[in-house]
């Protein structure tokens, strides 16, 4: 047991100042979006729709970051040129 | 072609909404829409986790979480001080799901459009009390199975006509939105940020685990709710209604119903009645 | 300036010399010209802050999380069914640590209806984390607002500053108003910390886990406690200013009383009359009021206790199976106690608790014939 003492040190609030960046959601995958960098013409369908924000978008083929991806797959269901394929965390 | 909608993010990776939740898409979009100078005010709701937990938040704006039936009064009570520090530009929106809007919160934000306050009212609506797993609302469709009306064949009530409701106070701006349609969507909270006065948006927002469907059709379920007349996109602006997007045939609606679990014990009988619902009221907007 | 105002009228003109920047009320009687009061100063222009006419109590308090979450001076005023209904926001705007100052009238619950004094609603807001203060009488509404204010934004936490129904809020009395300029050198604009800026985006409120919502806690009890010095050094400060105040208790020819009157709100000013009549037959009487209730102000009641002194706390209140509710609360703070303490609960709903019938009382509990435990429940017999 420890006494918590009354003093000013304790917080009087506690703000939401930090991102959630911490949170690696992508653990929560079990199943990883492939991009086919040959057939992806960059149109951004991708990046438009995904609800993590985590398609960053580029010139060309974008990147999907994997430490928030939570494989929802709707970029695979979207994709115009159905070149976004989902595959089992343990085959990628 | 690149997509037009601003490539500004004021949402974060690592909030922890379900996977392939309608209403994080929908909050990139309304931030997208108003810009980094706003306030949002969040009553009980899955954003209240989604937010992210003290000290942690998944959106670049400042954020009020609020009780329950509080958020347009919590929200008036922000714009208002604002004004009377002098600050004129700050947008202040009220982001609460269903529950909030159509039943506990609805007679906060009937008094604050009732006295015409300077907020923007967006309702993400996923049809039910999703963050408590999954009760029916007064937004729960027909014949919808939630975990209180689990007999077949679901919620016996229509739900609330929430777009009624709102226009019966006379707002400033109405709008209907929805993920699938992003440019009409951030558009429409473009507009908004423009008006002054009350401002209503109501977003159909998919719901993986609570119309169970797998979490990949979010968008193309939030695409047939309009394309089957489910969920009609238009705005009102002078009283004056204007249908945004008009199919020249609707699709049946029987394809915005099959992949979604809660409406599996639908009869023919009630999916005909359905059917017929859209068809009556899109016959009276054509008109 | 002396002015001759009911207790709603002084309440409104404090929180306009406060220069609140949002009040947000809804009506409800015997509250109502307070509400009316602000209306009419903000149209005229002699209230500078807005006034919003909210679409029920509860709304009211949400409108002032709002704007206190920005950084705005707040004020309200309610009563009974009133606070009631608020009460959920009155947990939040604590946890929140808003410095809201609302003016509660005090008023019975129903059911069944009655419109008149009772300090049961203020009472069963005990543990929401709002200070409470009992006035006495129309000039220390008006004082004790300002006052709140100051010690409200120095702790952090919201103060109720509460007056009897029609007792008081309906009674015409002589308030000397203090200039705005007198006004300002007591209290110093509000300096808000952590509030909502699109230059800082931070979020307020968020889900928090056990141990830090436990510390956070702790820090509002440490702060509440902290309030106790901060009252009486404002009540010290307003009577160097204005030459009038009083602090957390306010005792009246206790020094060799043999039993005492102990009482909150208007009757204190009735108690006193009491006494002064008995002490006129040679009887050791002695009144104390409780201006401040929460923070409990254990010390400063303990001090102006002789130590064998008989006490006859009157509640206008009650918590049903246990007694009235400073009567629950004078013995936890005396505790452990010899001296014998006498309950009687009186006047609820608005009974008359008149000179004559404090004598009763206060010579009942003198002959020692209450009975320790029980409270007696007394009404008036002319």
């Amino acid at each position: 047991m420890r006494r918590v003492e009354a003093t000013d040190a304790l917080p009087v609030q506690l703000v939401g100042d930090q991102p959630t960046s911490e949170n690696r959601t992508g653990d929560w995958r079990s199943q990883r979006p492939v991009i086919d960098a040959a057939r992806c013409t960059g149109c951004l369908i991708c990046w438009k729709y995904c609800p993590e924000a985590c398609v960053t978008r580029t010139d060309k083929v974008p990147v999907i970051l994997m430490d928030y991806c939570k494989g929802c797959a709707i970029c695979a269901a979207e994709c115009p040129r159905d070149c976004v394929a989902m595959q089992p965390e343990e085959a990628a | 072609m690149k997509p037009s909608i601003p490539a500004e993010e004021l949402l974060r990776p690592g909030h922890q909404a379900c996977q392939g939740c309608g209403a994080t898409i929908a909050m990139r979009y309304a931030l997208k829409g108003l810009g980094p100078k706003t306030i949002l005010v969040v009553p009980a709701c899955c954003w209240t986790v989604i937010a992210g937990s003290a000290p942690r938040s998944s959106v670049g704006v400042p954020l009020l979480h609020s009780p329950f039936a509080a958020a347009a009064a919590t929200a008036t009570g922000v714009k208002q001080a604002l004004v009377q520090k002098g600050d004129l530009e700050t947008q202040v929106m009220v982001w609460a799901g269903d529950g909030s809007t159509y039943d506990i919160g609805l007679q906060a934000w009937s008094g604050a459009a009732d006295r015409g306050e300077d907020i923007l009212y967006a309702c993400y609506d996923n049809e039910a009390y999703m963050n408590t797993g999954i009760q029916r609302s007064g937004a729960t469709p027909r014949g919808a199975w939630t975990m209180t009306t689990p007999d077949a064949p679901g919620s016996q009530r229509p739900p609330k006509d929430i777009g009624a409701i709102v226009r019966a106070h006379r707002p400033a701006y109405f709008a209907t939105a929805t993920p699938a349609f992003s440019e009409d969507m951030v558009r429409k909270f473009q507009k908004a940020r423009a008006i002054k006065g009350f401002r209503f948006i109501h977003v159909l927002s998919p719901c993986p685990p609570g119309w169970k469907y797998d979490p990949g059709e979010t968008v193309s379920l939030s695409r047939l709710a309009v394309q089957t007349g489910i969920f009609p996109l238009y705005e009102v602006e002078d009283e004056r209604l204007r249908l945004n997007m008009r199919p020249a045939k609707l699709k049946p609606v029987e394809e915005f119903l099959a992949p979604q679990g809660r409406f599996k014990k639908l009869t023919p009988d009630q999916r005909r009645a359905i059917q017929q619902d859209v068809e009556r009221r899109w016959e009276a907007w054509a008109a | 300036m002396k002015k001759v105002l009911m207790g709603n009228h002084a309440a409104a003109l404090g929180a306009a010399l406060a220069r609140v920047d949002v009040a947000a009320a809804y009506p409800i009687t015997p509250q109502t010209q307070s509400v009316e009061l602000l209306a009419e100063l903000a149209a005229k222009g002699d209230f500078k802050g807005r006034f919003v006419l909210a679409d029920s109590e509860h709304s009211a308090m949400s409108i002032l999380l709002g704007a206190a979450s920005v950084g705005a001076r707040t004020f309200t005023s309610t009563s009974s069914h009133g606070l009631a209904y608020m009460h959920e926001l009155l947990h939040w705007v604590a946890g929140a640590r808003l410095p809201v100052v609302m003016v509660e009238v005090n008023r019975a619950l129903a059911a069944p209806w009655n419109l008149w004094t009772d300090q049961t609603d203020s009472l069963s807001q005990r543990d929401t984390g709002w200070m409470q203060f009992y006035c006495a009488t129309s000039q220390e509404v008006l004082d004790t607002v300002l006052q709140a204010y100051r010690v409200a934004e120095r702790v952090r936490l919201p103060a109720m500053v509460v007056l009897d129904g029609f007792t008081l809020s309906h009674t015409y009395e002589p308030v000397d108003v203090p200039s705005q300029a007198a006004a300002d050198a007591f209290l110093p604009p509000y300096q808000p910390p952590d509030i909502l800026d699109p230059a800082r985006p931070i979020s307020l409120g968020g889900l928090t886990m056990p141990k830090e919502y436990f510390r956070l806690r702790r820090r509002i009890d440490h702060d509440m406690r902290r309030a106790l010095g901060e009252i009486a050094a404002a009540g010290r400060d307003f009577q160097t200013q204005f030459g009038r105040g009083c602090g957390l208790v306010e005792d009246y020819r206790c020094e060799d009383a043999a039993t005492i009157l102990v009482t909150a709100g208007a009757v204190g000013s009735t108690a006193q009359e009491a006494v002064d009549s008995l002490r006129a037959e040679g009887l050791r009487a002695g009144c104390l009021r409780l201006r401040v209730f929460r923070p409990f102000p254990t010390q400063a009641l303990r001090a102006c206790l002789p130590p064998r002194a008989r006490l006859a706390v009157v509640d206008r209140s009650y918590s049903p199976g246990a007694s009235g509710i400073f009567f629950q609360e004078i013995k936890a703070a005396l505790y452990p106690s010899r001296r014998e303490i006498a309950g009687y609960v009186a006047g609820l709903g608005g009974g008359d608790i008149t000179v004559e019938f404090l004598r009763d009382i206060w010579r009942d509990a003198d002959a020692g014939r209450a009975v320790a435990d029980d409270p007696a429940w007394v009404e008036d017999a002319r």
